[in-house]
This record gives C-alpha cells, structure tokens and sequence, in this order.
C-alpha cells in the first residue's frame, strides 16, 4: 500500500499526486517510469517519475484521466492509498552530452518532458522548450519548465494562450535559427510523428520517448512491443526513449488503440467514480 | 481421476481435474509395492521420498505424509498438478513396467490439498540472512530449503502478487490461485518474508542488498522477453506474445466479468507452438469463446506438450495443423485478419536432437483467424544483467552445478539459467543452490 501525501488539479482531468515510495525516490532518474496500480483489482499502468524527493522519498506522478484506470487513480483521495507502486522502470533519458537541447512536449506529455529538460538545465545544457496545448485552460507547468529553459514557447491549438498552432511551427522556426545536440519529444504519438518529420529534413537526432500499453513493465510480456528501424523492441526494457525517425509510428498508433471499445466502457463507468471527488 | 466434462469446462476457468477423495487415494497408495531400489525417487527432481509418503497415505496418517513431502518439495499442492510425473517419478515405477504406474502425483495433491496450514507464523528464524529475488517456483524452493536450515529469508517480487509463473503462467484451471496462495502462506508461516512491488536491479541493486546485510542473493528470475518469429505483421493488432495473453487473464483476472484489465475480443485464434504454454493459451482462448487452432512445425510425435494437456486441449475441441509453420501475419488497416502458413517435412536432426522442420516448396496456404498467439518460448530477463556476473550466448545466467554465478554470494537457478523449463525443475535448482549457500555460508 502507498500513500497518497499530496493531491492538486493542475488541468481538466490532469493530476499530480505525491505518493510514498522510497525505493523509488532513491533510484529514478529522469524518463524511468513506475507502474502503478490504484486499487487491489486495478490495471497495472505505466506513469512516468515527474520529480522525486530522495530525503523524503517522495515521487510525484502526472497523469490524466483518459480510461478507467486512470479515472480510477483520479478519484483516490490525499492521505488515501494506492495499491502498488513498483520502479524506477525503463532506461533513463539519454541526456549525457547534449550542449543544445530542444524539448518538446505536448499536453501531459509536458509532465514527462519536464523532468527531461530539468536534468539537460543541470548538466549545463543550452534548453529550449516547446509546450502546446489544446487551450488556456491545459496549460500545465509553465512556471515549471520557464525555471529550468533558457527559453520556453508555448502554444495553444486556439490560441487562447501563447502562439497559435501546435509545436511543430514553433520548433521549425527555431531549427532554422539555430543549432540543436538533440530535440526531445514528449506527448501524443501523433505529436511525435510530426516533430519527427519536422527534424527530419534537419538531420537532428531525434528521440521520442514512447508510453505503450504495458502490463508488468518489466520485460516479461511483451505488449509493449514496437518496431524501430524494422526491429521489434520492447518500451520497458529497451526504452521508453527511441530514435524518433526509426519509429513505426502508423503501428504505434494502432497498437494504441487495441482496446479503445473496451477504454471507452470502462471510462463511462468509472467517470461516476471521479465525480464524487471533485 | 475425475475431471470436468469438456462440454462444460470451456465455459468456465474452474479446476478441470478435481481430484482423489480419501478412499481413492489410500487404495493407489497401496499399490506401491515398496520395492528396494526406489527408482521413482531418483526420477524426482527435488528427490521427494516417494515410498514413505506413499506409506504413510497408506496408513492414512496424511499430515505425517505431507510432512515427508514438504522436507524436499516447498509446493506440493503445486507440483501434485503440474509436474509431468509421467515422464519423472512415475515413469520410473516398477509397477509401470507391467501395467499402470502408481499415481504418485494425483496422491502428492490429494496429501497437500487436505493440510491445513496453521494460522500462527513462525518468527523469522534468527539465522543468516539470504535475499530471494523472484517468487517462482526456483525462488520459493530456494527460499523453502532455508528457512528449513534456519536462514532468515526474504523474497522480493517484481510483480504485485507472488507465485511468479504459478500466478500470471499456469491458468486456474490447471492450479487455482487459491492453491499457490496457500503454498506461499505457508512458506510465510515457516518464517520466509515476502516483499511485492520491488524489482531487483531496478528498485535495489544486487550490491544494495549486500549493503543492507544480506549475505547471500539467489536470483529466480525466471523466463524473460517473449521470443516472436521476425516475420511480417507480427506487431500488428491482434498478435500476442503468450506470456501477454496469460498475464491478462491468469494474474489480472481479464476472463472475469468487470475486470479492469482487457482481453482482446476474438472469434478465431491461432496459437503458435507446441509446448504447455501453447496448451495453455489455446485451451484459456477456447475458455473464452473463439474456435482455436493450434499450429505447430513438427508433427505430433514431437509435441513437447505435456500428453495429458494435449489430450485435454483436443477434448476441448482446439484443432491440430501439425507440420505447418507460419510465413505472415496478415492484417487488414492494421489488425490481423489471416495467417500465411506453409506445410512443412521432417529433416536432419538439428542442435535439439529433433528433426528440423523444412518448408515445401510451394504449399503455402492462408489461415483466417483474427488473433494470433506465439507462444515460442522467451529469452532470459535482461533487467539484471547489469549486476555483473557472467552469461551465455542467449543472456543465461552462467551457474556452476550447484547454482553458484560468477559472482562470489551469488546464485541463481530455474528458467533464468536453464531457459524455459519445468516447475519442478527450476524448484530442484532452488532447492540445490539453498543447499550452496548453506554449505558456503557454513
């Protein structure tokens, strides 16, 4: 059992909870992942470590309610428990010797992305950061990711907030204006897709960190499978991270949605659940 | 034994054998004969002392008999199920020679399913201190063995339930999970601490462990990644890894009724391979509604099913393309709609000592299905790799008889160093390396 210590509302649906997990907190570098199960007949689901607190062993997780599960994990309340926490997961971000880094991160994916632009600010990296939204109203981690970015843009799909458009506009500017190590990709695998074919024509190592269906997350399964460069690799033990322009993305995506009829039952059921929370 | 009726049983995930009752079980354990060589023991590889506990079942004295076990064997209710005693212990009893051997499982499970554990728990004895990571069966022999030699034992598991391939492996129609729960109680009651949720090499390090006073780590890590056969549209939606589609329904319940956990919806299933995991993803399949074939390169002598759970699967109804071997997936807008297969003739012996499987030229042929199972087998966990010991060619654990690694304190055993195995053959390796580490630490 672990304990929920903290809970707040950072957008429509998206949540941060700080949960006790010391053996975590100990060991998760930026980009590992956690599975976590909310209650004792809960999917296990893939959350990548947000932050962690070492001393305290406090990590915080991000996430939004999209299915059952996760709306199950939205309706658990601060000082109540989750049923497993189990990690760090994956292999951390490659961040070692990148000067110039672009991130780019698109809706929660921004919580995924942050920690990844927070580790480049440490190692001394020159960050610029993309971070789009659908409207004012999801716009999460601003002040967050301002504090570790030499420069930060962020974008609405409507503009009601920051540019119009979505991250590729910006991003093609900026490779046009100046040098990139690497640009890092964080959000919807159809996000992903774009940023990889916006780099492309640059020729800038690209690296996109993937979040497939998963079930015990530690290279026994095998659902997590994807095809890099015409190899099948597997998210948990190989990744999350891949180069984004060897990425079968078509195939990510429709993996991802293998069981959207089942998601879309479960999450009717459970949205009843989220309503007496909030 | 009485089983199920097949009509009924593929409607439900409930125990297909049900099982000796007490008259059953003393009259087959009277049949052994007590010869002087006691060839079944040797058959067994963690040596149970089959004679004295079929003696005392006999007698009718079955904790005394359970006790008998449970000196070699941590699982019995466990292995009185799933252990091919027809290829071990009973394939060496001398009633066998002339008609039917003693039914040494069916009394094993009889013995174990009738102890009552007592509800106390022992007070983790005081002795050294060994970690275990993984609860499977390697871990939990391993784990069984010291505790019985005074070690004070603790096991780590990955997952959030223990039994490792006993739990998300082996459906409950084979071994309840009722039964692997009480298994691993009364490993906790003989003194043995369990930690769920912690994946060793990730969570803590082998090394960490020796700093938080463990003397000894003993890895039962199990099977690894699926292994797939590299060909097209094997990502597509549809194909599973057999380890996926069991972990759904075996340790996240996906056959029940509102389970959180999906199984995907398929009216035609194709399994691919001839091993019991292959049995078992045909017969949880069948269970689930679709038509199911099974589709294996070799022809039926050189099945590597366990016979009786051959048997069971045909009862079930699940079809045999035996000497056929898949080319493609075929998929439309992105989901499997068919297998391209071709026929296949038995070759040369290869490396296994079966014979290879060679396509005939020009016989390919299409299978509809709309899922597709490979169940081929899977290659060692890659997570501790990074502790430093040594490893073969495919990332096998390198061990030397007695389960010791490269590395000084530690050890490992089952399918971690073996590739896919047996129960009782992973249990034997535990039981061994305890037995090491015993002798090592002194």
């Amino acid at each position: 059992m672990v304990r929920i210590v903290k809970k707040e509302k950072l957008a429509p649906l998206v949540y941060r909870i700080e949960v006790e997990a010391p053996l975590v907190a100990r060991h998760a570098l930026a980009g590992q992942f956690v599975i976590v199960r909310a209650g004792e007949e809960g999917e296990r689901i893939p959350l990548t470590v947000a932050g962690c607190d070492r001393e305290k062993g406090l990590i915080s997780l991000i996430f939004q309610a999209v299915g059952g599960s996760t709306y199950a994990l939205a309706a658990k309340r601060e000082g109540e428990f989750l049923a497993d926490v189990a990690g760090p997961l994956g292999r951390p971000s490659a961040v070692e010797g990148i000067g110039r880094a672009a991130v780019v991160g698109g809706g929660v994916g921004c919580a995924i992305a942050l920690p990844v632009a927070a580790r480049l600010h440490e190692l001394g990296a020159r960050v610029v950061s993309v971070a789009g939204f659908r409207s004012r109203e999801y716009v999460l981690l601003e002040r967050e990711f301002g504090a570790v970015s030499d420069r930060l843009i962020v974008t609405t799909d409507d503009g009601s907030y920051g540019e119009k458009g979505n991250v590729c506009v910006p991003l093609a500017r900026l490779l046009r204006e100046e040098r990139f190590d690497a640009v890092f990709a964080v959000g919807p695998l159809v996000m992903m897709k774009f940023v990889a074919e916006t780099t492309r024509p640059f020729g800038i190592k690209t690296i996109a960190s993937m979040n497939p269906i998963m079930i015990d997350g530690t290279g026994m399964c095998g659902c997590c499978r994807l095809s890099v460069g015409g190899e099948t690799k597997f998210a948990c033990v190989d990744g999350p991270e891949f180069d984004a322009h060897l990425i079968d993305f078509d195939e990510a995506i429709a993996r991802s949605r293998t069981y959207a009829e089942f998601e879309r039952v479960a999450r009717e059921k459970n949205c009843n659940l989220l309503k007496g929370v909030e | 034994m009485p089983v199920q009726d097949p009509s009924e049983r593929i409607r439900n995930f409930s125990e297909v054998a049900l099982g000796y009752d007490e008259e059953t079980a003393r009259e087959e354990a009277r049949r052994c004969i007590r010869c002087k060589a006691k060839p079944c023991v040797s058959g067994c590889p963690v040596g149970v002392d089959i004679p004295a506990f079929l003696a005392l079942v006999a007698e009718g004295k079955y904790e005394e008999a359970y006790a008998v076990i449970r000196r070699a064997n941590a699982l019995p209710a466990a292995t009185g199920r799933v252990c091919p005693q027809e290829t071990q212990c009973e394939a060496k009893c001398t009633r066998g020679i002339r008609g039917e051997p003693v039914a040494i499982g069916r009394i094993e499970r009889f013995v174990a399913d009738r102890h009552r554990h007592n509800a106390e728990k022992k007070e983790p004895p005081a002795g050294k201190r060994v970690a275990v990571i993984g609860s499977g069966p390697a871990g939990l022999a391993c784990a069984g063995e010291l505790a019985a030699r005074g070690f004070r034992v603790t096991v780590f598991e990955a997952l959030h339930l223990f039994g490792g391939v006993l739990v998300y492996g082996i459906p409950a129609f084979r071994l309840p999970k009722e039964v692997v729960r009480r298994e691993v109680e009364a490993l906790r009651e003989a003194g043995v601490e369990f930690v769920c949720d912690a994946v060793i090499g990730r969570s803590l390090s082998v090394e960490e462990l020796f700093g938080e006073g463990y003397e000894a780590v003993f890895l039962g890590t199990g099977a690894g990644l699926p292994r797939f056969m590299g060909i097209r549209g094997e990502n597509a939606v549809g194909v599973f890894s057999a380890n996926e589609f069991l972990t759904r329904i075996n340790l996240m319940k996906a056959y029940e009724e509102g389970s959180a956990t999906p199984v995907y919806p398929a009216r035609e299933t194709i399994v691919v391979g001839g091993g019991n995991v292959a049995m078992d993803a045909a017969r949880c399949a069948r269970r689930l509604g679709a038509r199911v074939t099974v589709v294996y390169r070799r022809s039926e002598e050189e099945l590597p099913a366990r016979r009786e759970e051959y048997l069971h699967a045909r009862e079930e109804g699940i079809a045999f393309r035996f000497l056929t071997n898949p080319v493609e997936v075929l998929t439309e807008e992105g989901k499997v709609c068919g297998l391209r297969c071709t026929e296949t003739e038995l070759g040369e012996p290869d490396a296994s000592g079966r014979r290879r499987p060679v396509e005939k030229a020009g016989s390919a042929f299409t299978l509809a299905a709309d899922c597709v199972i490979m169940a081929l087998g899977t290659s060692p966990n890659p997570l501790l790799k990074e502790a430093g010991f040594q490893t073969g060619k495919h990332g096998e654990i390198l061990t030397d008889e007695e389960g010791r690694t490269s590395l000084r304190g530690v050890y490992a055993g089952g399918d971690a160093v073996t590739g896919s195995a047996t129960v009782i053959l992973a249990m034997g390796a535990g039981r061994r390396a305890a037995m090491a580490i015993a002798e090592d630490l002194g």
